[in-house]
This record gives structure tokens, sequence and C-alpha cells, in this order.
């Protein structure tokens, strides 16, 4: 089999991948990306819905994110094509005591961070979403600089800026095993032969274990899985994103969230309070009625719109919530880009750069404090993330 | 009401309906009670529903059978899909020219459970091979649930106004398909055992072997069936070609539905590409209505259809014409003229020899595909599910029946019936799915009788009624085998013209030789089904041979019913002695061979993809910067994104990647997933307001 050679190899062409490969190669890396899958993003970039907040509560979320929300707000501007970036902001509306205080809780952190996000009154937030329902509304957060991004656009997009730059792209390319030498890494084997690097990044998003593997390394990473949908599109009339974080009364649902995309579909998903373990990605009958209850129960004259697609797709879990962006401490060359934990479409693009950073400069784009919670040597039974 | 209603038609029967009223940009328009949308847009005259919001480009038929979204049009504020949706008195109907508002708030919601509903058996799709399984079962004494998408049962036989090939005995053979769909009806219903639910299309199949039904619009229901059929029929292939996405184009099936369903003229100067059994079919049919047929192309040498359907369409004076292919559609908003084009043996154009028809209408009837997606899909999740008609294999609905007939007890059998699959039945299903066999030479042979059939029955196909209703058995098949030709043996004809009266391909007519003792004339007994306005005694018309080739003139003498045929008249007519055994038919128009094209007109765009408006030319750049994979196209170009989830430009997609020379077996097909149509947010949520 042919044997290739390059400066990096990065595993998985999907949310975290793609953006990556761009960065090296915009920066002067040679560039290989490795998928087993036919085109980009056909692991779980296909099923993500395009969200993108810096409102997060880790610091490192949000200033990755912030990262994010620069590359994709610019991106048409700087390479003329459109991936659908809308600035719609996020909202999250209040009905009872525990989301307002929860949500209020939140803001000293967020604003210490520099994030615009305030709480504003139930009329603006009537005006926010149109037709909510008013019984019992307190008000909410909003956070205008947050929007939203047509993940399949994007993901193709930095793939075709990374080829531009000289990045190769092996798709239907499986990988089989690991070449070290002296403790470093040196070479990818795969089902269409080896590629050589001396520096290789773990950014196989849902099956980022499996290649860890590979490398001897059990990285804690496991999936759940979500659904989503989409409908046919309407004339604009929702400019956020709205999160309902109120568990469902069905007993089904810990919350929700729907927004309006650029090309004027409504795009949704809940979060299941049981979650679905393991990498089925088949839809299931139960999702459509117990999701549609409780959008039309937010937004009754939602119930029109005409719902077109719904999918599954997986949330690489790691057991503390937050992500892994780290060196491999015994493996030189190794670089792991992992456990998104469904957010690697808006953590994208900004741990691209902090990737790209990192390996080619051995420092990141994250303060050390920070960088540091995202370790892969971390203890992962410590607390979770308050706003996931 | 308007002109653009079939008044008089010789097989259709017209029904008395309560007549609604309704607008359309504010027009008023009357429609009949029931009608579908579009039909009554049609009957009125509008044929253009909309614009596409990215281009502005108009829209109207394309389907008209629930699957695509082109004739969407906004109805009391709600984006409806025209053909799916029956009019209403006082309905407002707008065109849609831009992407819908959301409708505002009308009433508070009130939800109720959506219904889990367990069964032995799921039949879905009520065509011929849907009820023909669900009665098999039902005389085994199991029960289930049988869904169709449309108001009525029968499938595409409630469009079939032509007599059935096969056997009597086995499919019905003689009778006309629309009889056909409402006897199975009829018996399926009559059996108790079986809920019958018409507009429930199967809208999605979940991983927890769950089928999703939209009832009568608004009732989502979940079925977990223990076994499960799909007979869901074909849906027609698509052709992109430039200008193919104007309005005025659309599949022959959609053609049949607006014509033989909803009796609406829909257009003057037709022209169809395809000569298959449907487009041939949709020929005659377009006759029958008085709609003008200018011509048929077919890209192949030689027309793929059973030669009778051929031959009845050039005998009326329909031009067909073989290697030949319709280069471009030329029109601003609607189709107004075709440009056909020879083809040599490679499939190119031959310079020179573009010809330019004026036509309101061109049908695309280029093949069908089995509707099996929902089968698919329940295979990977493990359910039990068996496939009939033409969700299995695309073929006649006399095949159709059988297929269904032996699924039906394959399910049983599954379910521990004590039953079994006769191998008869298997032969005759094969028989039935046959190809038609090259045609022989034409050769008759006169006997020395008074009157004597003349038999044109010269290519094998299943069919065999002929030989079950000569009252002196003198009509026969000598080898026993359907596939065989029928002779007339001679000796004895009592002139009773069943045979004339039942051959599905109107290949039989009688010769009556003493009626002029000096043999100066003869007298012909030819099967008719055009309609008794088209033709009269004391008229003189051009007689033609077999295929439709000019011999002479005739005088009409009578046209007559048939004691056995309500439906098919028998038209008497004499001609000279000479010409006795070469006259098969009279044209009633006359075939012209078009102008050269006007002037040096640019192609117009060829559009692939029609609900996100891609065109051919975008594809092509996607495929030569490498991509392989259907879902790379669906996220770069949105191909499949539409309403119609890439069932009409998969295919077609699939056809770019062979022209750009790539083994398609390295293409990655696109994904399947929820739903196969779009379904109302507060259908799945159980809002029915104060119900609820």
């Amino acid at each position: 089999m042919s044997r290739r050679t390059t400066d990096v190899i990065v595993i998985g062409a999907g949310s975290v991948g793609c953006p990556l490969a761009y960065f090296l190669s915009a920066a002067g890396a040679r560039v290989m990306v490795l998928d087993q899958h036919a085109s980009p993003g056909r692991g779980q970039n296909r099923a993500a819905i395009g969200g993108v907040r810096a409102t997060h509560s880790d610091p490192a979320k949000i200033r990755l994110c912030l990262d994010s929300l620069e590359v994709f707000s610019t991106w048409r501007e700087e390479h003329g094509d459109d991936i659908g970036w809308k600035m719609g902001g996020y909202c999250f509306p209040a009905f009872r005591d525990r989301e307002q205080d929860i949500l209020m809780g939140l803001l000293p952190v967020q604003k210490a961070q520099g994030l615009d996000i305030d709480w504003v009154d139930a009329p603006t937030i009537e005006h926010l979403i149109p037709g909510i329902t008013t019984d019992g509304l307190r008000g909410g957060t909003y956070s205008p600089g947050d929007g939203q991004v047509s993940p399949l656009r994007a993901v193709n997009a930095f793939a075709r800026a990374a080829r531009h730059r000289g990045a190769e792209f092996h798709y239907r390319t499986r990988v089989t095993g690991v070449e070290t030498r002296s403790g470093r890494v040196t070479a990818i084997k795969t089902d269409r032969g080896t590629f050589s690097a001396p520096v290789v990044v773990n950014a196989a998003g849902a099956e980022a274990r499996q290649v860890g593997r590979l490398f001897g390394l059990d990285i804690p990473v496991t999936p759940d899985s979500h659904e989503a949908g989409i409908t046919a599109p309407v004339a604009p009339f929702l400019d956020p994103l709205v999160v309902d974080i109120r568990p469902g009364p069905e007993g089904k649902t810990s919350n929700f969230y729907f927004g309006q995309n650029s090309e004027g579909q409504i795009i949704f998903c809940y979060t299941p309070s049981t979650l679905f373990a393991g990498d089925n990605s088949e839809s299931l009958s139960e999702f459509m009625p117990v999701l549609a209850r409780r959008m039309l129960s937010l937004v009754p004259r939602l119930r029109s719109l005409m719902v077109r697609r719904v999918w599954r797709g997986l949330y690489p879990m790691t057991p503390d919530g937050s992500i892994i962006l780290d060196r491999v401490r015994e493996i030189e060359g190794h670089y792991l880009a992992v456990g998104m934990c469904g957010q690697g479409f808006m953590l994208g693009p900004g741990v691209g750069r902090c990737m790209t950073s990192l390996i080619l400069d051995g420092r990141p784009t994250l303060a050390p404090g920070v960088f540091v919670t995202l370790s892969f040597g971390r203890d992962f039974g410590a607390k979770k993330e308050a706003l996931k | 009401m308007s002109s653009s209603r079939i008044e008089a038609h010789p097989i259709l029967s017209f029904l008395r309906r309560r007549i609604v009223r309704f607008s359309f940009n504010g027009e008023p328009i009357e429609a009949f009670e029931g009608e579908m949308i579009s039909s009554a847009l049609f009957a009125s005259g509008h044929h253009v529903f909309g614009h596409h919001h990215a281009d502005g480009r108009p829209q109207g038929i394309f389907c008209a059978n629930g699957q695509c979204s082109q004739c969407t049009v906004i109805a009391d504020g709600i984006a409806v899909k025209s053909c799916m949706t029956a009019v209403k008195e006082g309905m407002r109907v707008q065109s849609c020219d831009r992407v819908p508002e959301l409708v505002p708030l009308d009433r508070p919601p009130g939800f109720v459970d959506t219904e889990i509903v367990e069964t032995d058996v799921l039949v879905v799709g009520g065509g011929p091979s849907g009820i023909n399984a669900a009665i098999e079962l039902a005389r085994l004494g199991i029960e289930g649930i049988l869904v169709d998408d449309k108001p009525e049962l029968g499938g595409k036989l409630t469009l079939q106004t032509h007599g059935f090939f096969g056997s009597i005995a086995a499919c019905h053979a003689g009778t006309r398909g629309m009889d056909i769909g409402r006897l199975l009806a009829a018996e399926i219903e009559a059996t108790g055992r079986f809920r019958i639910w018409s507009s429930a299309p199967v809208v999605g199949i979940f991983h927890d072997r769950t089928v999703g039904i939209v009832r009568d619009g608004h009732m989502y229901v979940l079925v977990r069936p223990r076994a499960l059929l799909v007979a869901t029929g074909a849906r027609e292939k698509a052709l992109a070609l430039p200008g193919g996405d104007l309005p005025g184009v659309y599949g022959a099936g959609a053609f049949q539905t607006l014509v033989n369903r909803d009796q609406v003229r829909s257009a003057s100067r037709l022209f169809i590409i395809g000569g298959g059994n449907v487009g041939l079919i949709a020929g005659y049919h377009a006759l029958q209505a008085g709609i003008d047929v200018v011509g048929l192309v077919e890209a192949l040498p030689s027309v793929g259809g059973y030669k009778v359907h051929l031959d009845k369409l050039r005998r009326l004076g329909v031009p067909v014409w073989t290697s030949h292919t319709v280069v471009r559609i030329e029109g601003e908003d609607h189709a107004r003229r075709v440009v056909v084009g020879a083809l040599d043996r490679g499939f190119n154009l031959v310079p020179g020899t573009m010809r330019s028809m004026d036509v309101d209408t061109v049908l695309v009837a280029v093949g069908l595909t089995p509707v099996n997606e929902i089968a698919l899909k329940a295979r990977l999740y493990g359910m039990s599910v068996w496939t009939a008609g033409d969700a299995d294999t695309i073929a006649e609905a006399s095949a159709a029946i059988f297929s269904g007939k032996m699924a039906g007890r394959a399910m049983a059998l599954h379910l521990g019936a004590s039953t079994d699959v006769p191998a008869s039945w298997r032969r005759t299903a094969e028989v039935l799915r046959s190809r038609p066999g090259r045609a022989t030479e034409a050769r008759l042979v006169e006997h020395d009788l008074a009157v004597q059939p003349l038999v044109r029955c010269f290519q094998p196909i299943p069919c065999n009624p002929c030989t079950e209703v000569c009252p002196v058995g003198r009509i026969t098949i000598p080898s026993g085998d359907i596939m065989d030709l029928p002779v007339f043996l001679g000796e004895e004809c009592l002139g009773c013209g069943r045979c004339v009266a039942i051959c599905p391909g109107l290949a039989i007519s009688l010769l009556v030789r003493d009626a002029d003792p000096l043999h100066r004339t003869a007298q012909l007994v030819l099967p008719w089904e055009m309609g008794d306005s088209v033709i009269r005694p004391g008229q003189r018309v051009v007689t033609v041979d077999l295929e439709g080739g000019k011999v002479g003139r005739g005088l009409v003498l009578a046209v007559r019913n048939h004691p056995d045929h309500d439906r098919r008249r028998m038209v008497l007519i004499e001609v000279p002695w000479s010409e006795r055994l070469d006259v098969a038919g009279f044209r009633i128009r006359e075939p012209r061979q078009g102008t050269r094209p006007r002037g040096t007109a640019r192609d117009p765009e060829t559009i692939v993809c029609r609900c996100e408006r891609v065109a051919r030319e975008q594809v092509v750049q996607e495929i030569r910067n490498g991509a392989r994979d259907m879902n790379q196209l669906k996220a770069t170009l949105r191909t499949g994104m539409g309403a119609c989830g890439g069932r009409t430009c998969g295919e077609l997609i699939m056809r770019i990647f062979k022209e750009e020379g790539i083994d398609v077996a390295d293409v990655e097909p696109g994904t399947i997933r929820p739903f196969f149509e779009e379904v109302p947010l507060g259908v799945f949520a159980g809002d029915r307001g104060e119900e609820g």
C-alpha cells in the first residue's frame, strides 16, 4: 500500500476536524484529514442544529465560542461563501422561580467574562418570541450577539477553504492502527494505506474512544443520542434561538430549544430526561408527539408549521460534561480535541484555532488556568457545568 | 362551470356533484365539492399556481400525487399541496409566490394523546396488490388495517379507462381498470375484517418498529403491526431537460389523475416523452378526453410498451418518433413549444433534425420507480415486512393483483394460518410480469366465410380473453400458453363481435365479405372508444393499416353498441374490396412533422432539484470538484433538502454522476429519514383545540 507523508494528520473531517484543518493549513502546515465517511460532516455534524452561543457558564467554553462566533460571523466577507450565519441571539424565557434563579444566577459569571447578555422583562420576551404564552412569563435572558449557522454548509466551507490552502482530505479511509517510535507517533495505518506525520490529532467525535484505543488510551467519551427536526420555511418571524430549560410535564424532556435558520426553517430539539445511550441514530416514534406538544404549549401559533424531517445524532459525552483539549503526555505528537458533549459545531472554530496554536506554537489560545480545566488527565468526577 | 371540464367522454361517467365556490387571488371560481384545489384551478384555466421564492420561476402541477410540493398554494392562510387538499365553500386560495407567512394564532391549543394501535397486519396501499393481499388475509380469518393516502381505494386502477390484459379468470382481463378498482374495494370492505383508513398516508417509520400515519389530515396515529405489507406502488421518474421545470410539463400519472379522476381537460395540445405503456396509454386517454396529441418521442429505437397500445395511437393519427428526444421546452411562464431532434445509436443529437411543435403540455413518461422507502426502513428495523405490486417489481396491474394475493398468503403463513402459496400462482405471476415478446410479421388468413374475425395480435403479451369469449371456440391459442398468439381457426364465425368487444388491445375486427355480392366493397366492424361525437354515420374517413399508414378512404355506415360492452362502440365501415385486409382503423387527426425551430434561442436552464431550484450545471460543478456523496450535494447545494426529500432529483443526480463518467457504485446514496411527507406540527401535538 501507498505511504504518504505530511506535517499533521487530523482524524475526523467533522465539526472540529474541518476548521482545525483550515486553521492549520492557513498557518502554513501541511495537513491530511482522514475520515471513514464519503464527505465532510457525515459523523455528527450532519445532526447539529447550528446554534452558536458564547453564553455558557464555563469560562473555557465562553472563550472558545467567542472565537467561533467571530469566525462564523465574518466568514462570508472573508471567504465569499454563505454559511447561513444569522445573528439573532439566544433567549432563555423563565416562567418560574427555579428557572429565573438559575438564569439570573449565571449572569454575574457571564458578564464577568465580557458577554453581552442581560435579563429582559416579559414584554421584551414577547417581542423577541412572537406568540409566546404570556401566562406566568417572568422575563428571561437575552444575548443578542449569539446566532445560528448552517452546520452542513459551514463544515463544507471549512473543508473547501482548507483544501484551497493545500490540505488533503482522504474520505472513506478508516483508521486501523498507529505507528510509534521511541514514544512518539510516526504514522497512522488505514484501510487505504499508511499516512506518516509527526503530529496526529484525534478529532473523531462520537468515535473518539475507539480511535483512542488504537493509541492505547482510554478516552472517557461515550455517546448518547438526541433527536432533532426541521420544518418547511416560513417568512422570518423569530430572531433568537429559544431555550426553555423547564423539564416537561410529560416526564420525558429536561429542556427543549428551537430557532429559525437563515432559510426560514424552524429547527428544533429536546434533551431527553432519560438519555438514550449508544450509537443508534435512527428516529423514534416518541420524539415528534412529545416535542410538538412542548413547542405548542410555549408558542401555540407554531401549530401550522409543516414538519419536514427529523433525525437523530450523538452527543459525545465526557463524565463531567466538559470537553477534552490536550496534548497527550504519554505519546509525543498526539493531541486530543474530543468529548464536545453535543456542542462540537459551535466550539469547532474556537477549538480549531486553539489547537492550531497549541500544535504549531506550543501554547493554546486559552489562559493556562482555563486550558488546564480541559485536560485529559483531569479528575472527571468533579462538578458538572450549571448551564450546558 | 368552465369549459375546461370534460363534458363528454366515451368511457367515464359523470356524477352529479354539489358546486362550491372559492376564490383564487380574489377571482371567484366554482368547483365540485370534494375536488382537489389543483383540479379546480385547472378546470378554471389556471395552470400557474405560484412562483418559487428563490428565483421567482413559475410553478404548477408536477406529480398530482402528493409526492412533490410544486403545486403549493396558500389556502385560508396555510401553505398546502393543492393536489391533496379539497376545495371548501368560501375558501380563499392564493398563489404561493414567496415563503409563506406563519399563520397568526386563531385559537388556544388543546391536546389529545397520540393513539397507539397494535394490529396483526398493516397493509400500506389500497391499490390492486394491497387490496388483494388484504382479501387473502381476511379469507383466512386474519384481521388488520389497510391504509391508503387517497380518499378512494383502488390506487392507480381508478385512473385506468382501458380494458385489462391477462386472463379473465386470473385478473378480470377485458374489464376496465377503474371498474376493477371498485370491485376490489367493495370486496375487501365486505369481509369486515379490515379496518380501512383512506386519506391516511404513512408519513414515517421508526426504529421502535412503529409506523406513523396521518388520518384525514389531522389525526396522527402510531401503528405497531406484527406483519407489514408495503404495497405503495410506484412513482414516476423525472427527466431533467432545458425548460423541463415549466408549468405544463408534468408526469403522465398526474395527467391521468387530472383527466380520468377529476375529469378536467388539462391540456389542448399534448406532447408525450416516453414510449412505454404509461406514455402510450396516456396519449390514448388524452384523445378520449378530446385533447389533441401532437406526437410522442421515444429515445430508444423501439417503444417499450405493448405494440397494441402503440398501434392504437398511430392509427388515430398520432406520430410516434423512435430514436428521438425532446431537446428543449420553450415558453415564458408555461410550456408553449417543444423542440425535438433525432438521436443516433450513441444517443447523440443528429444535426439538422430539429423540429419545433406548438404544444401547451408535455407529459413525462420515462418510467416508474418502486416506492420502497417504507420497506427499506422496515427491514432495517427488523420488522416482518413484505412488498407487493409495483413497490416490489414494476409491472402491469394484472401482475400486481397476483403479487398481492401471494404476499397475503405468505403473511398469513407467517402469522400461523394454515395455508400455502400455490405453485400455479407463482407461475401466473411470472407470466403476468413478462415483458412483451418480439413482434412477428403481420399475417392475416382470409377464409371463405361470409364474416370472419381479423386477429391482428402479433406481439406475445400475457393476454387471452378473446379465446375465452368466442361462442364457437374458433379463436384459440394452439399451445395453450397465454404468452402465445391467438389464431382464428376458420370454418365458422357467428359474427357476434364478442372478440372485437373484449380485446384490450383493439386488435380484432370483423371482415364482412358478403355485403357486396359483386365484391366491389367489403365491410369492416372496427372497435371504437373515441366517443360518438367524433364519428357519425355517413362520414368519410381516412383509413389506415395496422400501424397507422394511410390506406385510402372509407365510409362510416353505422356506429353500434355491443351488448357485452357498454362503452365500446362497433363502427361499421365500407372500404374498397382490395383494401379489406389492409384497413385496421381510421384517423381522427392528421399527423404533422413540425417546423424548423425559430431563431437560435439559448437553451433554457435545466433544473434538477425543483424544490430548491438547483440547476444541472451546479451539480456538475460539485461532481467535478470531487463530490461523491449525495449527502454532500445536499449540504452544499440543498438538493433533496426540499419537501420531496430528494425523491424527484435523486435519480436525476445519479444519472449526472454517470454522465460525468463516475461509477455509481462509488457514489454514497442519500440518507432516508422521516417524514415521507410534511405534517403540521399541530397534528403531531394532537392539537385539536376544544376537542383536546
